[in-house]
């Protein structure tokens, strides 16, 4: 078993077992990084020095017995999630010195729990896109194909549990944007109930829509990391009063009682999107027949709104953008265009220099929809569609324990195929948007391969709080499938 | 619905941001493009139904107002793209 290999358990248990200590790991992992991430460009910054105190500490605690759930593990973090001390840019040149005067909850809770944070992964600008081709950075490509995407937003998180960069990751979904790139790079992604995880430090896009989640090489260290991140915190005020179960239960649960009494809701409107690609409906039914196979029903339901789904999205996530981008002024943190005395023009020119096309874009999106005249027609009506949206699903969950459906209408598509075509590009999310209108749990766990080799991933989405249930399910269709062992050549 | 050019400046100028004259042109396409698309809610028969802002739990979230020791100032501005001792330099606002 080479280093890299390992999952999150996987090297719990070497560590423990005193097989193999934390440096040697997480310099293993900085190895592979160095030699390959410039053909994948999952990192935009890597602190080897910083892993590699960490790596020693922990292996000081290790030796005094002192193990907490990650302790010595190497994590990559989207770099959209605060991290004291290390720069936090958010794929934009906006923040292209910002250094963090504090840890995000999640990033403390990591740290708490003894992770490595080996680095921090690119994305689409802000998160806002679906290819990570949106990032002032650098492309990611993807690890199976460098010719093709990795998806997005957290592309560059994806990419590097895909490349066996570290053992997991953190990613950021505010339309898909964990699943969506998981799915493309034949990883697990999982994205929780609106409320399950605190978003403070994370730097916000559309606060009513974003959720942190990880991307693992398996159901199992999806719990796992799961377990360590969520809960109540009193720095977000939307961050859930309610209990955090072990989620590592839904394997014993799998294990006890296969997937007996389930039953899978397959949307009829989901099958006729137009533009699904045959190898991924092909997947897809496979996939049904897995789960039939391991004692679910499969039952008919009815999302009769998917349709406005795309439509109400592209105005919430905008408008909330619109607002909470207006912050990057110039004047607290990040870059300041110094070439005009006139405060309007500074924020301007600040603005229009820092923040990227599609950014631009979202923002105007946004401010043309909440403007005078504008915003009953726009928001005002989105919001009432997403509460349509929302009834949806309440009244799909009444008969059936999760929605099972393709994550993405098509595998990965080559880079530059559609950057100039942003409509195309919103189109593509039409399955996991949902998820984040209606605050559900959604997950995406590698199915199968396309004919050009490039991973399909199938989803589930379950009802708020739920994630035991896609956990249970998403583990025995792991174990039957087993494509968690499966990783690309780079 | 379609954005003209001027709309698009408008807009810009609103959100505080500078459009390029030779990206005018194509921001209004673009716009034009999702804005017909995003006219399909039109079709949704929404009379009645409320608005959703979101779906977090909506109550109070309260704490008892405690006084605290300021991280300060070093820790406040250490990211302030200028700064003049405490304070953040910005253009001159008062003419």
């Amino acid at each position: 078993m080479e280093y890299h290999e390992l999952t999150i358990e996987g090297a719990k248990k070497h560590l423990l077992e005193k097989k193999l200590s934390s440096v040697d790991l997480t310099s293993a992992l900085l190895d592979r990084i160095e030699k390959f991430d410039d053909g994948i460009g999952a990192f935009i910054t890597v602190d080897k020095q910083m892993a590699l105190e960490e790596a020693e500490n922990a292996d000081k605690d290790i030796a005094n017995n002192k193990f907490s759930t990650l302790t010595g593990v190497p994590i990559a973090l989207k770099d959209l999630l605060c991290t004291k001390g290390i720069k936090t840019t958010c794929a934009s040149k906006i923040l292209d010195n910002f250094v963090p005067q504090y840890n995000g909850t999640v990033v403390q809770k990591l740290k708490e729990s003894g992770a490595i944070i080996i680095g921090k992964t690119n994305l689409d600008e802000f998160a806002m896109g679906s290819s990570t081709e949106n990032s002032a950075y650098k492309n990611t490509t993807n690890p199976w194909n460098k010719a093709y995407v990795p998806g997005g937003s957290s592309g560059g998180s994806a990419a590097a549990v895909s490349a066996q960069f570290c053992c997991a990751a953190l990613g950021t979904d505010t339309g898909g944007s964990i699943r969506q790139p998981a799915s493309h790079c034949g990883v697990v992604g999982l994205k929780p109930t609106y409320g399950r995880v605190s978003r403070f430090g994370l730097v916000s896009y559309a606060s009513s829509l974003d959720q942190i989640g990880p991307i693992t090489k398996d159901v199992k260290d999806a719990a796992v990391l799961l377990n360590v991140i969520s809960g109540n915190d009193k720095m977000d005020s939307t961050s859930a009063k309610v209990d955090v179960p072990d989620f590592t239960k839904a394997m014993d649960q799998f294990e006890k009682g296969s997937l007996k009494g389930l039953t899978a809701g397959i949307p009829k409107e989901y099958l006729s999107v137009e533009g699904i690609d045959p190898e991924v409906e092909k997947v897809f039914n496979e996939a049904k027949l897995i789960f039939k196979d391991l004692g679910v029903q499969l039952k008919e339901i009815s999302l009769p709104h998917t349709d406005y789904v795309v439509a109400a999205y592209y105005i919430i996530a905008p408008c909330e953008a619109s607002s909470n981008l207006a912050r990057f002024d110039g004047v607290k943190y990040g870059f300041r265009d110094t070439s005009s005395d006139d405060l309007i023009d500074m924020y301007k020119k600040t603005k229009s220099k820092g923040f990227g096309p599609e950014v631009q874009r979202r923002i105007i999106i946004g401010t043309y929809a909440l403007s005078a005249g504008y915003y009953d027609a726009y928001y005002g009506r989105a919001s009432q569609v997403r509460t349509l949206i929302m009834e949806d699903f309440s009244n799909a969950f009444k008969s059936c324990d999760f929605v099972l459906s393709p994550v993405a209408p098509a595998p990965a598509f080559k880079i530059g195929e559609k950057v100039d075509d942003p409509l195309t590009m919103y189109l593509t999310d039409i399955f996991t948007l949902s998820a984040n209108m209606a605050g559900i749990p959604g997950i995406s766990i590698p199915a199968g391969y396309a004919s050009n080799g490039l991973p399909i991933g199938i989803q589930m989405m379950s009802n708020r709080f739920d994630e035991m249930s896609l956990l249970r399910a998403g583990y025995g269709f792991e174990k039957t499938i087993q494509l968690n062992k499966k990783f690309p050549n780079l | 619905m379609k954005i003209s050019k001027d709309e698009v400046e408008k807009i810009a100028h609103l959100a505080r941001l500078e459009i390029d004259d030779s990206q005018k042109e194509k921001m209004a396409e673009q716009l034009s493009n999702i804005l017909q698309y995003i006219d399909k809610l039109k079709d949704v028969d929404v009379e009645g139904v409320k608005l959703s802002s979101g779906a977090a739990f909506m109550n109070n979230v309260l704490r008892p107002d405690v006084q605290k020791v300021s991280p300060g100032p070093d820790v406040t501005l250490a990211n302030a793209p200028q700064r003049d001792e405490d304070f953040y330099v910005v253009p001159r606002v008062v003419k």
